[in-house]
């Protein structure tokens, strides 16, 4: 295992991985080239956390105007104990440093404060309470049938879109 | 043949599988996601990164932003192709008839805008294709969805990406991102949501 190590390049010198990862915390941090279908795993992963956000109601636009009014805790204990899960799971991987499937070691490095954290959070969370949906739920919300988030999710990609145009005169 | 006592549990199973599932439930399986997707491929948890790799391979426009190589990130687009597979097998074997049980006072505020059906987990009184193109389903429909996608990508990340991945690996600036999310969310539930309901 340990001589896969050395065969590793450096991925921080390759500038289309400074670009990729660039405002993003969702990133494929592995630097092997597998076949596309090696990635059904993550679809199947997809249609397990489909079917979790849609069973917990948190893709309810009624569940998330509770949680902006503090009229109910389901959506504080859903995120809560998600978090608390989630930062064993990583203690866990960087303590007896769990390398993934292909024997990679997994990469946790640190992320930049900059001030798009604020003025894009709060733009998202405009977003969050009037559409009650995050990104996630959108394709959630698509599949179990309601048509017109079609239309909610092509303006997110426009927005998306006209972020990517107007980033270099963004404050950052 | 299965024997008759564990046909009964087998189905009981399917309809207590039906029902809401408690915050204790959900939140832990979701949490569950990051060690999932890093073991699999040294993947990080999120998925507003996909809408930016929709832009960068459908139109990247010569736009510095949008020119990498998306293919590298296709993972995120099965997965996000997995969550609409979800919703859908959700909805045709594991939904659950009854309206949403929505909290008294969220119930009387919104009845007072005329919005009364909980039938599904969206109001269908504002979100259907006939609103779309009054001035409260623009707001809603499209200019949520907008500020979703611009937001998102501007903070770096959403509720996945910063709030359960980026916090879950300590991350400071994940933390702030997250209280922007919930003080914009405050302000607009509770301050403009009922003017734009008004219209």
């Amino acid at each position: 295992m340990n001589t896969a190590t050395n065969t590793f390049k450096p991925a921080d010198l390759n500038t289309d991985f400074e670009v990729r990862t660039e405002n993003s915390e969702c990133v494929n941090y592995s630097e092997l080239d597998k076949p596309l279908l090696s990635n059904l795993k993550f679809a199947v992963a997809g249609i397990l956390f489909g079917i979790i956000l849609v069973k917990s109601e948190v893709i309810s636009w009624f569940r998330i105007q509770e949680m902006f009014r503090l009229q109910s805790f389901h959506m504080y204990g859903v995120i809560g104990s998600a978090i608390v899960v989630g930062i064993i799971s990583v203690f866990m991987i960087k303590k007896f440093k769990i390398r993934s499937i292909d024997g990679e070691p997994i990469r946790l490095d640190s992320k930049k404060f900059n001030k798009g954290q604020i003025y894009g959070g709060l733009l998202f969370g405009f977003g969050w309470a009037l559409t009650g949906a995050c990104p996630g739920p959108l394709f959630a919300l698509i599949g179990s049938g309601s048509t017109v988030i079609i239309v909610t999710l092509f303006s997110a990609i426009a927005g998306t879109w006209v972020y990517g145009y107007l980033r270099e005169k963004l404050p950052q | 043949m299965i024997p008759l006592y564990h046909k009964f549990q087998i189905m009981n199973f399917v309809e207590w599988i039906k029902q809401p599932w408690p915050w204790y439930v959900a939140g832990p399986l979701i949490g569950l996601m990051i060690p999932v997707l890093l073991i699999f491929g040294n993947k990080r948890f999120g998925v507003s990164s996909s809408l930016r790799h929709i832009c960068a391979a459908c139109a990247p426009m010569n736009i510095s932003f949008f020119k990498y190589d998306w293919k590298k990130e296709i993972w995120n687009l099965f997965f996000v192709g997995g969550i609409l597979i979800g919703g859908m097998i959700t909805a045709f074997f594991l939904s659950n008839p009854d309206p949403v049980v929505v909290d008294p006072k969220l119930a009387t505020e919104l009845a007072r805008y005329g919005i009364t059906n909980t039938e599904g987990l969206v109001p269908k009184d504002l979100f259907n294709w006939g609103n779309l193109l009054t001035i409260k389903g623009l707001i809603l429909i499209v200019g949520g969805g907008f500020l979703v996608g611009f937001g998102t990508r501007y903070a770096g990340g959403c509720t996945s990406g910063h709030s359960i991945m980026g916090i879950s690996n300590l991350q400071l600036p994940s933390l702030i991102a997250t209280c922007c999310f919930m003080l914009g969310g405050f302000v607009v539930a509770n301050i403009f949501l009922p003017l734009i309901l008004k219209l």
